[in-house]
């Protein structure tokens, strides 16, 4: 048996046969045609056929929206402006790999030049290019594979396109050799209550059909386990089943000290999951997504449609709703329309919002509507807030505009370390682990390069946490985490012991959370904090807190 | 040749699923039809020939047939582009 270990995303543990996702196809080399014009074309011939059945087969047993968009891809597989221009190609002399690779390249470049709707359709065109030239090589087409029993999926990381594709019937385990606890992978996981290994190294080497144990909470993935590791762990795996299965409650510790669990929403969509979980609130409603399509910003009445749903969900809860949050990752098109170099350090967040201030005034006016009307605590936070100053304007701005709790998101070092004096001015603030690791770190979150750094565990990330844990205290107001950060169920306890009173994140995390807390006093969190806290990187101080934990039980 | 000027109802224009329905019908014609957006010419049965129109709604295209049965074909097509595929 070989150990192998990375992150693990959750608490799952699975027994399964690996799959292997194949890597992306290498761009064809343009040596000569040994073979000749026809032959080649016949073997251009084979292959698109061959693609194009396979996409529609792909499409019928997908179904509905999913067919239709495949079916559009198989129309481009077989094209005839397509095949003209890959023929040109192969009479001057190309091999079917190479004329097929620059064929499709082109049309991608031509669809790319006329933008929008048509530009979306060029990554259609990577994926069919791809197969095609799968089939001409004689490899498996990339993407998730096709199994008819259920499946460890390895790869070297997913896109999410693939992630939308995964089966869940099928999948009892992702394992990746890249992307770090923020990746898409990793949130995907969470959100699906999936069993996921991430930035495993040498998890690539792991050949399909090999027999592996994947272990999120002990971040393991073991290959060619014994007879009798699968044994302990199928028995490890019911032991957690029953610890996990905790009744819904008020989240709490073992002796008793609250710590509510909240949500963290995107739309109004995931209202009844979250209440379904036993969240006993929101900490973090995005309100990104009612602008996502929008060329302008939508209209008051428009908003406060919108937040009068969330909140009637909530009654008598506490909502927290961050304003706005564009740039970086999430351009908008009617706020942030400059190129900038660095995006991630540039004009996003609150900073946006206070150039376009009425797009923020009319937020703040819908949102003070429907919490009037409502019997929900509304609370409401900005995002990406760097200094004092900041803090004032907002404050005084949802003030004026008739919001009672107004309170700011901590994900700038600047904040954390000024914490006592922004929650001088806000009633409250909120940790968002994921920006804030990416800012501690200079490691840009949407760079696989250095996903690694991306470690919320990193007793860096977590010194800034516990400044923003004790100025709270100091000042008797609410220090939320509402990153992924909160979903670690260990991490979790961590957070607590360094001052988060509220935790808030996927409603499907809530249930692990829960339970974990249940296992921990106020002293031990506050233990196993002052170890994490000492380590000197995240990988030793999630192993400095197991030790903790399992030299105490 | 027979042809035929139609304003395209679409309200995305001619992207994916749109021309992939106009590019279907017109391989399914069973003679050459040819797509016009202002000079520039292709071959309507390519998805990805339509595609490369940038045809958005409300723009003026021109259909036309060669052979037989031109009309017909002329008025399935100009029916189906005046039609708001995406709604």
């Amino acid at each position: 048996m070989t150990t192998l270990t990375g992150s693990g995303v959750g608490r799952g543990i699975a027994v399964g046969p690996v799959l292997r996702m194949p890597d992306p196809m290498p761009e064809p080399a343009s040596t000569p045609s040994t073979i000749g014009p026809d032959g080649e074309k016949q073997r251009v011939t084979n292959a698109i056929a061959s693609a194009a059945e396979d996409i529609r087969a792909r499409g019928e047993r997908a179904g509905g929206k999913a067919q239709e968009v495949l079916e559009a891809q198989a129309l481009m597989a077989d094209d005839p402006t397509l095949r003209s221009d890959i023929d040109v190609r192969i009479d001057n002399g190309a091999t079917a790999e190479r004329a097929v690779f620059e064929a499709f390249a082109a049309f991608r470049e031509m669809l790319l030049g006329i933008g929008g709707y048509f530009g979306e359709r060029a990554t259609d065109l990577d994926d069919v290019s791809q197969r095609v030239i799968a089939r001409l090589a004689g490899v498996a087409a990339p993407g998730v594979p096709d199994s008819e029993v259920p499946f460890v999926l390895v790869a070297r990381d997913l896109a999410p396109a693939d992630t939308a594709l995964l089966d869940l019937e099928k999948v009892l385990a992702v394992v990746t050799s890249e992307g770090g606890p923020t990746s898409h992978t990793a949130i995907l996981a969470r959100d699906k209550a999936l069993t996921a290994v991430v930035g495993v190294d040498g998890a690539l080497a792991l050949a399909d059909g090999v027999l592996v144990i994947v272990d999120a909470a002990a971040g393991s993935v073991i290959a060619d386990p014994s007879e009798n590791e699968q044994a302990s762990a199928g028995a490890e795996r019911e032991a957690r089943a029953k610890r996990a299965d905790v009744p819904i409650q008020p989240g709490a510790l073992a002796d008793g000290t609250p710590v509510p669990l909240l949500a963290n929403l995107g739309s109004v969509d995931g209202i009844d999951a979250a209440v379904a979980a036993g969240a006993e609130g929101v900490g973090l409603f995005r309100t990104e997504f009612l602008f996502l399509d929008a060329t302008e910003a939508p209209s008051v009445a428009a908003q406060y449609g919108h937040y009068s749903k969330l909140l009637r969900g909530f009654a008598g809860k506490k909502v927290v709703v961050r304003v706005l949050d564009a740039g970086a990752d999430k351009p908008l098109s009617f706020l942030t329309e400059a190129h900038e170099e660095n995006p991630a350090l540039g004009l996003r967040g609150l900073r946006v919002l206070r150039v376009k201030e009425q797009i923020l005034r009319d937020q703040l006016t819908a949102l003070a509507r429907a919490g009037a009307e409502s019997d929900a605590d509304l609370w409401v936070m900005a995002p990406m807030v760097a200094t004092v100053e900041e803090t004032r304007y907002f404050v005084a701005i949802a003030h004026e505009l008739g919001i009672k709790t107004a309170g700011v998101m901590v994900e700038v070092p600047s904040s954390a370390l000024l914490a006592g004096r922004v929650l001088d001015v806000a009633a409250f603030a909120s940790i968002g682990t994921n920006d804030l690791t990416q800012y501690t770190m200079a490691a840009d979150r949407l760079l696989g390069s250095v996903s690694s750094l991306q470690d919320p565990w990193h007793p860096a990330v977590l010194r800034l946490v516990r400044e923003v844990g004790r100025a709270g205290a100091a000042h008797g107001k609410s220090v939320g985490i509402c990153g992924e950060a909160a979903a670690d169920p260990l991490l979790a306890v961590v957070l607590v012991g360094l001052g988060a009173t509220t935790l808030s994140m996927s409603p499907a995390a809530i249930g692990d959370v829960r339970a974990e807390l249940l296992q921990h006093t106020r002293e031990q969190a506050v233990a196993l904090a002052a170890a994490a806290v000492d380590a000197e990187d995240g990988k030793s101080a999630r192993e400095a807190v197991r030790a903790l934990i399992s030299g105490a039980v | 040749m027979p042809e035929r000027t139609v304003v395209v109802a679409s309200t995305h224009g001619l992207h994916a699923r749109p021309a992939a329905l106009f590019a279907q019908a017109a391989a399914k014609a069973g003679v050459p039809v040819q797509l016009k957006k202002g000079e520039k010419s292709v071959n309507a049965a390519s998805i990805l020939g339509v595609i490369s129109l940038g045809i958005d709604h409300g723009d003026e295209v021109v259909v036309s047939v060669d052979g037989e049965g031109s009309k017909e074909v002329l008025d399935e097509l100009a029916e189906l582009l005046a039609t708001d595929q995406d709604a």
